[in-house]
């Protein structure tokens, strides 16, 4: 069969891709469009290691498909910083030592950006349940957890 | 701030919390992981793997695969010699090339379920999975064993039929499940008893439970027209990766080289090959690079979990609380090849506590599942869950605080270990000490809640070392190790270079060498990479260091005793110090190629001295009566470092093997069905603890140093996941009033042991 030809948005960038019917989102955006930041873990949407925003919505890429995307709005972790700039979730992991091998991380500032996005004063109870989609194996979540409440405080700051 | 140390060095970095360098490149997804390695042209190598707990392979015929249009390599046992029976060190367990030979593809027989049998290399996954599809495999199914216990009995289907338990006398003249009886024994355990006014005797059972990094494995080979063999892969030891690969495959060490990959966990699962010599094998036959990753399924079915086991503990102690004798017997899950953690488990047992009469027998049992693998302090978590469990339960007998059972029994400096040396400082009873002067300690608890405490011994290690120092024209600093940074080794390293070289930090760049790069490194494991580590970069630096006052000596005219290094600067002494500036390291830099060429230092040491790390654990935890779902209220760690170089980083260590402790004890398990087939083999069902699962985990560095260490460092990494499962037990007790003997504690299981009391009623 003829692979899809999909136009999309990809953190700001109007890009067009082929892809087979059964490759997932994530398979598009790590083998073809080469943005391997977003991480499998599991391929059945339970570690999050692949998250992404879709037109502003937390999804798991490993169980979007590819030809869903079209004409829509995709942002990964290679968009979140600005420049130079990081991101404060990102500034603030790095402070709180809040990765440790690294693996799980970009799932982690994806997915807790869109929790300040809609919640702008978390607490740890609502953080930790947000969060509850994503795993951790190395940090115990701890550190996880301020770096969130602390990019909370710096972000509300404007 | 900078404070002067004895030897007038300063001493910046060590002890602070340093940005990591590698920390932009893991936050904004630019760090290369296993799988995000790619190289033009290259082919997709998938597994074939049984689908039968047990069964011989009586032919594979892979004709039809072959002949599918872009199939470009298929490879079965006869693409590996076979090896002859040698055990090696491999960490802190043992391993045989024999074994390891048909783990990686199976032989004679596949003895567990997603065992490989053949793997293809193909254009593109569908290809490969259909050509997959198309190899027949004929199996004559055997009759298995999963249960540690029922492998054990004279009439259990037989994995091995060359396999004698070793470590009896005379040998046995039929094979069996049991391939090693090992015992540690000091004094007179029997005697012990006699003078013991309380004994308690109880028997443990443990499930297997998975390492659980979110990173499955993953590995890419190029093995060009004459031979030369590159590969990229997650695994937590590139050199050994060689080394294996080199053994399995015929092939000179010389002819491969292995870049590590960044690593997304490992937790010693990552300390062994399996997609490794595969993808190089296809590679060679196809003459394209293979890349393979691993599907979760794959890593639940395929890689090593650790030993469930059944363990027996009597332990004898006086009225005033004194323990006289500790016997303890461990019957361990080895997987299907021989080399569960049993002997550290028997080593662990008692060791931290001063006894005097302890015997200790372990058994080394095969079974139709994964061999298992190095797992966080490999064995001491089972061991010491069921001694700290009767510890505890000694302590209610006698009316005696168990933090004060514990204090009165603890190892210290100087104290006999059952397992042989006798121990240098460490920090027991100061971690004991610090868990009761926590508020934790007497926070008030409520029905249905309660407080459990547990400490935990483990030895580290230190072993092969290569790390190199090099002085740039501009006076930054390349550092190069050996050892994959697995949370946080490029910081601490740099730390200590920066210290050593008084230079600032962010001069210092850190990488992991590929193994063409440096000489040997043994693997990150046994918590020995920061450990060994910054001993290599002080004699790296000590290099440096001598030569850049050799320099001086020469461009000032001086002898070696008039000149010195302190704070970065070579300084002339005496009279002549008025004669000339001090120069730093740039100052060096700078005349470099008129002075005598390159600076650099390179240490190449064989790590000694590793100090034991003790921990003590104190959780509180609330049972819910209706469901029997436990949940964790309050938990604090309080952990001996020795030194602590970048304390963010060992507090994360208490922190997360503390989460992977409460994992173990209360949800993680391999659930296996009459059928011998793992049915949880995802994330799903095999439930790990997410962030709602836990509360903050506080942590406390307790730093006794390790006199063995020039910063005093103790390996942190491993001893964190022992404590966990005997503190969780003993709240459990304390919330129920019921002795948990059986892990995990789910729901299920707590239910029912509730029902059965009649307390399930709120």
């Amino acid at each position: 069969m003829a692979k899809h030809h999909i136009e999309t948005t990809v953190n700001g960038d109007e890009i067009e891709f082929l892809c087979e019917t059964e490759e997932t989102l994530l398979d598009v955006l790590r083998d073809t469009l080469h943005l391997t930041g977003s991480k499998e873990g599991c391929a059945s949407g339970d570690c999050g290691a692949c998250s992404v925003m879709l037109d502003g919505r937390l999804v798991c890429s490993c169980l979007v498909l590819g030809c869903e995307v079209g004409g829509r709005r995709v942002e990964t972790i290679e968009g979140m910083a600005k420049g130079e700039k990081l991101h404060p979730l990102q500034q603030r992991f790095l402070e709180h030592a809040a990765l440790q091998c690294g693996i799980c991380t970009p799932g982690f500032l994806v997915a807790s950006k869109a929790l300040l996005e809609r919640t702008p004063d978390p607490t740890e109870h609502e953080i930790r349940y947000w969060l509850a989609g994503n795993l951790c194996r190395c940090t115990g979540y701890d550190k996880i957890v301020s770096a969130v409440m602390d990019a909370a405080v710096t972000m509300r700051k404007g | 701030m900078a404070e002067t140390m004895a030897n007038g060095q300063s001493q910046t970095y060590v002890g602070t919390r340093t940005i990591r360098p590698d920390g932009v490149d893991k936050v904004t997804g630019r760090a290369r992981f296993g799988a995000d390695f790619n190289l033009p042209g290259q082919l997709i190598g998938r597994v074939l793997r049984s689908p039968h707990p047990h069964a011989r392979i009586l032919s594979i015929d892979t004709a039809k695969a072959e002949a599918l249009p872009g199939v470009k390599a298929v490879i079965t046992r006869d693409d590996f010699a076979d090896q002859s029976s040698e055990f090696i060190p491999a960490g802190e367990m043992m391993m045989n090339y024999k074994d390891v030979v048909r783990n990686v593809m199976a032989r004679e027989k596949a003895l567990y379920e997603g065992h490989a049998v053949a793997a293809v290399a193909a254009t593109s996954v569908a290809i490969a999975r259909r050509a997959l599809k198309l190899i027949d495999v004929k199996y004559e199914v055997l009759p298995h064993v999963i249960d540690v216990v029922e492998a054990m009995r004279p009439d259990a289907p037989l994995l091995h039929d060359d396999l004698f338990t070793a470590g009896v006398e005379p040998k046995p003249e039929q094979p069996s499940n049991i391939a090693k009886r090992v015992e540690i024994v000091l004094g007179d355990v029997e005697a012990g008893f006699q003078k013991a006014d309380v004994i308690v005797e109880r028997e443990f059972k443990t499930a297997p439970v998975h390492q659980g990094y979110i990173e499955p494995h993953a590995a890419l080979a190029s093995v060009s027209e004459d031979g030369a063999t590159e590969l990229w892969c997650s695994t937590q030891g590139h050199f050994i990766v060689r080394a294996h690969c080199a053994r399995l495959l015929g092939l000179d060490i010389g002819r491969i080289r292995v870049t590590a990959s960044e690593i997304g966990g490992g937790f010693g699962g990552k300390t062994v090959v399996y997609l490794e010599p595969l993808a190089i094998a296809l590679s060679r036959k196809a003459k394209r690079p293979v890349k393979m990753v691993m599907s979760r399924e794959e890593v639940f079915k395929a890689s090593g979990p650790t030993s469930g086991a059944t363990v027996r503990v009597k332990m004898g102690a006086t009225k005033e609380g004194k323990f006289v004798a500790g016997f303890a017997e461990l019957k361990y899950q080895a997987g299907a090849f021989q080399g569960s953690p049993v002997q550290p488990g028997v080593m662990c047992a008692y060791a931290p506590y001063d006894i005097e009469n302890v015997k200790v027998i372990g058994y080394d049992v095969v079974s139709n599942r994964p061999k298992v693998a190095a797992y966080r302090a490999p064995g001491a978590p089972i061991s010491e869950f069921a001694v700290e469990s009767v510890v505890d339960e000694i302590a209610k007998k006698l009316d005696i605080d168990p933090i004060d059972l514990r204090m009165q029994n603890a190892a210290r400096e100087g104290t006999k270990a059952a397992y042989g040396p006798k121990l240098g400082p460490i920090g027991m009873e100061e971690t004991l000490n610090a868990i009761k002067k926590t508020e934790h300690w007497n926070a008030p608890l409520r029905k249905w809640q309660g407080r459990g405490v547990a400490s935990g011994f483990w030895f580290n290690i230190g072993g092969e070392t290569s790390a190199s120092l090099t002085v740039n024209e501009d006076g930054t600093v390349s550092l190069m190790a050996g050892t994959p940074d697995i949370g946080g080794l490029r910081a601490s390293l740099a730390m200590v270079a920066a210290d050593e070289l008084g230079v600032p930090y962010d001069k210092v760049r850190p990488i992991i060498g590929d193994t063409g790069s440096l000489g040997f490194n043994f693997l990150t494991g046994g918590s020995r990479s920061a450990f060994s580590g910054s001993m290599a970069i002080v004699e790296a630096a000590k290099q440096i260091k001598t030569e850049l006052c050799a320099r001086a000596c020469k461009l000032w005219d001086l002898k070696p005793d008039q000149v010195e290094f302190a704070g970065g600067q070579v300084k002339a002494l005496g009279a002549a110090a008025e004669k000339v500036k001090p120069m730093s390291i740039a100052d060096f830099a700078k005349v470099a190629g008129k002075t005598g060429g390159p600076i650099g230092g390179y240490g190449r040491i064989n790590a000694q001295g590793a100090g034991p790390s003790l921990g003590t654990h104190l959780v509180d935890l609330e049972v819910d009566p209706e469901t029997g779902r436990v949940t964790i209220l309050k938990y604090t760690v309080a952990q001996d470092a020795g030194r602590a170089i970048h304390p963010s980083y060992v507090e994360g260590q208490f922190q997360g093997g503390a989460v992977q402790g409460i994992g173990w004890a209360l949800n993680e398990e391999y659930i296996y069905g009459a059928d011998g087939k793992l049915q949880n083999a995802g994330f799903l069902d095999y439930r790990m603890p997410v962030a709602s699962d836990v509360p903050m985990i506080d942590a406390i560095l307790v730093e006794v140093a390790n006199p063995k260490h020039p910063y005093g460092v103790r390996g942190v990494g491993e001893t964190p996941i022992v404590p966990p499962l005997g503190a969780i037990a003993n709240a459990m007790e304390a919330a129920t009033g019921i002795r948990f003997t059986e892990l995990p504690m789910s729901p299920p299981k707590v239910l029912k042991a509730l029902k059965e009391r009649g307390l399930n009623k709120v």
